[in-house]
């Protein structure tokens, strides 16, 4: 156990394990499959258009917004050029899909069907259509374990998109809320304030949305304000999630050779959005 | 040594296999927290009924699968279910002979330690200390026992696994 803990020896092990056990998920998982095969082979005609409508209608709002974001990223290499710092914001994803498994209930972890052979690594941000979910820990051949933002044991580094105020978000066990600690009581944050990933740490993406602020109390008495916070992924209804591939990882956090200090102190400030 | 011929090894396997199935089916939020331990008495039932072929080792297996499948820390489960195995061992002769409502007692003493076992582990590892829910599980599997023993006796009779 202690040799699961702090190393990851086991990894192999558990590996193999899991692609013995992996036809119980399977058996489990078969209902689902079913009645999604169902549904899919036997929905109504007028039904598809109806879908097909939506889709088209979403479709056309998304490739506007698109040309906008298209603008909008030239502009911001543009001025990237100008202060002489390196950035890209390229991401390769994968899409997988949540298996419907009931792990321990007392950690927030989710199975997804991806797994080493799609060239899943350890610690790969895992993001669903609206915000971040979390990071995979366990890797299998055919599937994957990922650890959700929600769970005791994570913690997230965050800022404030209005200000760039940067912080921890941790996991508290509960599914719809997070924990900013160590925020000073003069500290410039408000409810409705959206949170985003920073980038430090190394792990996550820099600029992907997490949370929005849902409380904030300041006690005059206590060192700390007590700020809540609520993620947009919808942790618990999820059935898909992306798998992100950063592909400047090591680029963004080693400034360029011929990086003056300038350039490395634009390098610690974050992207816009 | 053994003399007599191992019989229904198959049924054994099958039993424990539906008790993992059990374990990781999706139930709704509410819901998962009262999950029985269903692995844990299915192995009591068989250490109680042929302590000669379960035991030990087949605890600590179950415990392994169990924390693959559930994605707890590696041997976790399998630490307490051997200790169960182990304790369920030593006293099946007077086991056997308790009636069933105090076998659902003993039975809910061995699953409080399971869960305590786990508590212990969760500590060593500074995880997130769970609330009082968690002790919910061995109460469920304390009224769930008489069932669960006539099922599987039943079917160690019509089988006649030895």
């Amino acid at each position: 156990m202690v040799v699961d803990h702090r190393q990851n020896h086991l990894e192999g092990i558990r590996a193999v394990l899991s692609v013995a056990l992996s036809p119980l998920d399977v058996i489990i998982n078969l209902p689902r499959t079913t009645g999604d095969w169902i549904s899919e082979t036997f929905s109504t005609r007028s039904n598809l258009l109806r879908q097909n409508r939506a889709l088209k209608k979403e479709n056309l709002l998304l490739q506007v917004r698109q040309q906008k974001l298209d603008s909008l990223k030239a502009e911001n290499m543009r001025l990237r050029n100008l202060l002489d710092s390196a950035f890209k914001i390229r991401d390769r994803v994968l899409i997988a899909e949540v298996i419907a498994v009931d792990l321990d209930p007392y950690r927030h972890q989710v199975l997804i069907n991806k797994g080493s052979s799609s060239g899943i690594f350890q610690g790969q941000p895992v993001l669903d259509a609206s915000a971040v979910m979390g990071q995979v820990t366990h890797i299998n051949p055919f599937s994957s374990t990922v650890l959700l933002i929600t769970d005791a044991s994570h913690g997230l580094p965050v800022q404030v998109n209005r200000n760039g105020l940067r912080t921890v978000a941790l996991g508290t066990g509960h599914i719809d809320r997070l924990e900013l600690p160590h925020l000073p009581n003069n500290a410039d944050i408000k409810v409705g304030d959206l949170l985003v990933t920073s980038g430090l740490g190394g792990r996550f993406p820099p600029g992907y949305p997490v949370a929005e602020v849902t409380a904030v109390t300041r006690n005059p008495g206590q060192p700390f304000a007590s700020v809540l916070a609520q993620p947009k992924a919808k942790l618990d209804q999820a059935r898909e999630a992306l798998l992100v591939w950063t592909l400047d990882s090591v680029q963004s956090y080693a400034p360029p050779e011929s990086a003056t200090q300038e350039a490395t102190e634009s390098d610690k400030e974050e992207p816009p959005l | 040594m053994i003399l007599t011929p191992q019989r229904g090894g198959l049924v054994i396997l099958l039993s424990f296999l539906l008790a993992f199935l059990l374990t990781i089916l999706p139930l709704p939020e509410w819901a998962r927290f009262y999950r029985p331990q269903w692995s844990t008495l299915v192995l009591i039932y068989w250490t109680l009924a042929s302590p000669q072929r379960v035991g030990v080792g087949v605890g600590w297996t179950t415990g392994i699968i169990i924390d693959v499948i559930t994605g707890t820390l590696l041997g976790q489960h399998a630490l307490a279910m051997s200790l169960i195995a182990y304790i369920t061992q030593k006293m099946h002769q007077r086991l056997r002979l308790f009636p069933i409502w105090q076998q659902s007692l003993t039975v809910l003493v061995l699953l409080l330690i399971e869960k305590l076992l786990a508590l212990w582990v969760m500590g060593a590892v500074s995880q997130h200390v769970p609330s009082l829910t968690f002790w919910i599980p061995p109460i469920i599997g304390m009224l769930l026992w008489p069932w669960i023993y006539i099922i599987l006796r039943d079917l160690r009779r019509k089988f006649q696994v030895s």
